[in-house]
């Protein structure tokens, strides 16, 4: 082989290995940190990998919110209007979580059939709703009551 | 009737750049000296009528002229003065019509700025410009426009700015990184007229790169100003969440350093020249795809505004027109393209294509995390989201190989580098990072971290290389002052940039080591430990401010059991919109920042949720970058750039002129 071809081939075979070792490690963290979504129906139904933390969308019950008097504890029903699941959380609720209001929430059912959140998001915009909620509820069949946009409770201009 | 008039700007705005796009690159094919001569001014005439709709939909803002649309829509009687200025920002159509000023200031720039390049070249340039801005304002026009009414019926008031905009940081955050985004677009068209015109030489390269230098500049500033807004404002409690629209500019960024650094190496060595061209386009597609996904509504993110389907498939199309053109044209002119020289398999060139690669994949990677949820669901029809776990695995791992090649390259010579020389430059500098980099944090903390340990040994690995290669410099000079003094600007930018890149790294690593943070439930009196703090809550007073009222609690931190300061925290609503908003209270330091932020009131306010947090050497993620910054003004400034440009002034002044003049170099 030419000492130029040489050259090239070495050149083409570092950006192949670097490429394919990105690729590589790509696809393995995608594996690991996949969030499925469910929507409340699913969930009560028990369609969802057990043990895996998942994200469901839905609208908070009325009247279910339950706080603990002396700790961030609190307690509430997140429900499509066909299904209804009971959510734990230990933490601030975002600025936007109002009972009726779209959330995304996301967490690991525990074997009560408890959904033990790790991150709840709430809505920021009236007039957009979040694709998760929206299609929580379509699959419920059910007209929407209110809208919302997930969001950790903020909005931006960019 | 003044709404009207900035209507009909646009309009006008938009027939200047279709001839603009057309006439003096035509021009430029024919050789048509007055067509060409036609861009500078239509590009002067595209930003005068620009500024005047920013100017019409300033001046509708602050006269509260709620029977435009959009001012109804982002602004209120109550809104102080310079939220209803910066408002033209706050909202889909007034921030499109923000952008595209901001190329059109861009191109102003190119054409004052551009005495030195051959007109031909200029033409190319503005009328690829051109072309984006037709291509903007009718997009404005079509879907978007800023100055559309509310018909038949003006409301009383506007339903007001959203909250976490009324900010000091939203001020000069947007106008910072859209200077950024479209300043790639400077570069993409002198790609594109370099390609037109066949003469991809170093002399394209050495004029673009002042203009990449300061267009990443912006952007840098951009992503620090939304990284330290996010922090204070938005209170994620961190410097970067990994949002699908904080991503774009960060995909573009990581391009658009590839750029920079592929084109020194096409300027000085002559290779790599498609694939600086093909990072050009992509850097520019990157910008491209942030305005996609930030408009579109595709994506579920806290940046994105309402919007409906129709823009996004414009959006959509104007990519595929203008990227898929670009390629094209690319794919027909790269095969013409010759490296003028060769190098060895240690080399700077070499490290230079390892800092390539690394940052494309990074890139990459970004990218397919961003996007792919879309996609997924798109062939699915499931949903999923993809965590900020999945970027930290990418990107940590690249930018641990990214440092090390890092303080290996400037080192390095051009064309061929030996082995020997390299290790006798380095050796005792990786043993001391080592050390340094295990023991200091050992010392410190009294216990061993991995992820700390690796972190420091890359800072101090590239302190060490930094200082050993300007000592370098230095020393073998006869008058050390001297060389110190007369190091060539570009060269101090550039370790200046690389030196805040270690800052950063320090910033990072220690942040994400030793943050620490807890929620709890106060009633007034009580207090709490978190390290060695103590936070005592000593409950809330009412406020009331301009467009809003809400609670301000008082905070009084001691620290090792001594008073250090009151914290004030705040919970506002906001009244036109009724839309809660929180206030953090930081108290900022060097090495660390201490951070509360309240959640709700209990029991009619007696006690109070809320979120305390220690954050060590944050400031200096924000630091490094303000380095980086100041790095790459500097390395703009050369003295260089001057010279060849006043050399290839004269030059071309003597070939144009029919009797040459004496040429006196």
């Amino acid at each position: 082989m030419k000492p130029h071809r040489r050259k090239r081939l070495a050149i083409i075979l570092f950006i192949a290995a670097g490429l394919s070792v990105g690729i590589g490690l790509t696809l393995y963290a995608l594996r690991q940190n996949l969030n499925m979504f469910f929507t409340p129906s699913q969930v009560a139904a028990g369609e969802f990998p057990p043990g895996r933390e998942i994200r469901i969308g839905g609208m908070v019950k009325e009247g279910s919110v339950l706080h603990a008097d002396d700790s961030l504890e609190v307690r509430f029903v997140a429900t499509d209007y066909a299904s209804d699941v009971p959510i734990h959380y230990q933490g601030i609720l975002p600025d936007l979580f109002r009972e009726g209001q779209g959330i995304v929430v996301e967490g690991q059912v525990d074997r009560a059939g408890v959904l033990q959140a790790s991150r709840v998001l709430a809505k920021h915009d009236e007039n957009y709703m979040s694709p998760e909620v929206k299609a929580a509820l379509d699959a419920a069949h059910v007209e929407r009551p209110g809208y919302g946009q997930v969001s950790e409770g903020v909005p931006d201009g960019t | 009737m003044v709404p009207e008039f900035g209507q009909f700007a646009l309009i006008l705005a938009f027939c200047l750049s279709l001839i603009l796009a057309t006439l003096p690159t035509i021009g430029a094919a024919r050789g048509n000296l007055l067509w060409m001569n036609f861009a500078r001014p239509l590009s002067a005439g595209i930003f005068v009528f620009l500024a005047l709709c920013m100017v019409i939909l300033g001046y509708a803002f602050v006269t509260d002229d709620f029977s435009v649309q959009f001012v109804a829509a982002h602004s209120n009687t109550l809104l102080p003065l310079q939220y209803k200025i910066t408002a033209i920002w706050g909202g889909h159509e007034g921030s499109f019509l923000f952008w595209t000023f901001m190329l059109s200031f861009w191109m102003l720039m190119v054409s004052i700025f551009s005495r030195s390049m051959p007109i031909d070249f200029v033409a190319r340039v503005l009328g690829v410009l051109g072309f984006l801005a037709a291509g903007y304002i009718l997009f404005m026009i079509a879907t978007s426009n800023p100055f559309d009414r509310v018909v038949p019926l003006a409301p009383q008031d506007g339903s007001d700015l959203n909250s976490a905009l009324q900010d000091f940081a939203f001020i000069i955050h947007p106008p910072t990184l859209y200077m950024g985004y479209v300043g790639f677009s400077v570069v993409f068209a002198f790609a594109i007229a370099a390609l037109l015109s066949g003469r991809l030489d170093a002399a394209w390269a050495r004029w673009s790169r002042p203009w990449a230098n300061i267009a990443w500049v912006w952007l840098t500033g951009g992503l620090a100003l939304g990284s330290w807004w996010a922090y204070y404002e938005l209170g994620w409690g961190g410097w970067w969440a990994w949002d699908p629209v904080e991503n774009p500019p960060l995909i573009t960024w990581l391009l658009g350093t590839a750029l920079m650094h592929s084109l020194a190496v096409t300027e000085k060595r002559g290779v790599f020249k498609s694939w600086t061209v093909l990072l050009a386009i992509l850097a520019f597609a990157g910008s491209l795809l942030g305005t996609f996904i930030t408009r579109s509504g595709l994506l579920t993110s806290v940046h994105a505004f309402a919007s409906d389907p129709t823009r996004g498939v414009f959006i959509l199309g104007f990519i595929g027109l203008t990227v898929g053109g670009s390629l094209v044209l690319y794919a027909l002119r790269a095969p013409l393209i010759r490296n003028e020289s060769t190098f060895a398999a240690v080399s700077r060139e070499v490290l230079l294509l390892v800092n390539n690669i690394l940052l494309v994949v990074a890139a990459a990677s970004v990218l397919l995390g961003t996007l792919f949820p879309m996609v997924y669901q798109a062939i699915t029809d499931d949903l999923i989201s993809i965590g900020p776990p999945y970027f930290n695995a990418i990107i940590v791992p690249l930018a641990v190989v990214l440092a090390v090649a890092l303080g290996i390259g400037p080192v390095c010579r051009w064309k061929s580098t030996s082995l020997g020389y390299l290790c006798s430059q380095l050796t005792r500098v990786a043993i001391a990072s080592l050390v340094l980099g295990v023991l200091v944090p050992l010392l410190v903390t009294l216990e061993f971290s991995l992820s700390v340990s690796i972190g420091m040994v890359l800072a101090f690995w590239l302190f060490l290389t930094i200082g050993r290669d300007v000592v370098n410099r230095v020393l073998s000079k006869p008058d050390r002052w001297q060389a110190l003094r007369t190091l060539p600007a570009s060269y101090l930018g550039m370790q200046l940039a690389h030196f805040g890149l270690a800052v950063m790294i320090v910033g990072v690593c220690l942040t994400a080591n030793f943050s620490m943070e807890k929620s709890v439930l106060l009633a007034a009196g009580q207090s709490i430990d978190l390290g060695n703090y103590d936070f005592q809550f000593n409950g809330t007073r009412p406020i009331t401010g301009p467009n809003y009222i809400g609670d301000e609690a008082t905070i009084v931190v001691n620290h090792n059991g001594k008073f250090m300061r009151e914290l004030h925290p705040e919970k506002r609503i906001y009244v036109a919109s009724n839309s809660p908003s929180t206030e953090m209270a930081i108290d900022a330091g060097l090495f660390r920042d201490l951070f509360v932020t309240l959640g709700e009131g209990r029991n009619g306010g007696a006690a109070w949720s809320m979120t305390l947090y220690i954050k060590p050497f944050i400031r200096w993620v924000w630091m490094g970058a303000i380095l980086m910054g100041i790095g790459g003004i500097t390395a703009a400034l050369d003295k260089r750039y001057r010279k060849l440009r006043a050399r290839d002034q004269r030059l071309r002044e003597a070939g144009e002129s029919l009797s040459p003049k004496p040429q006196t170099v």
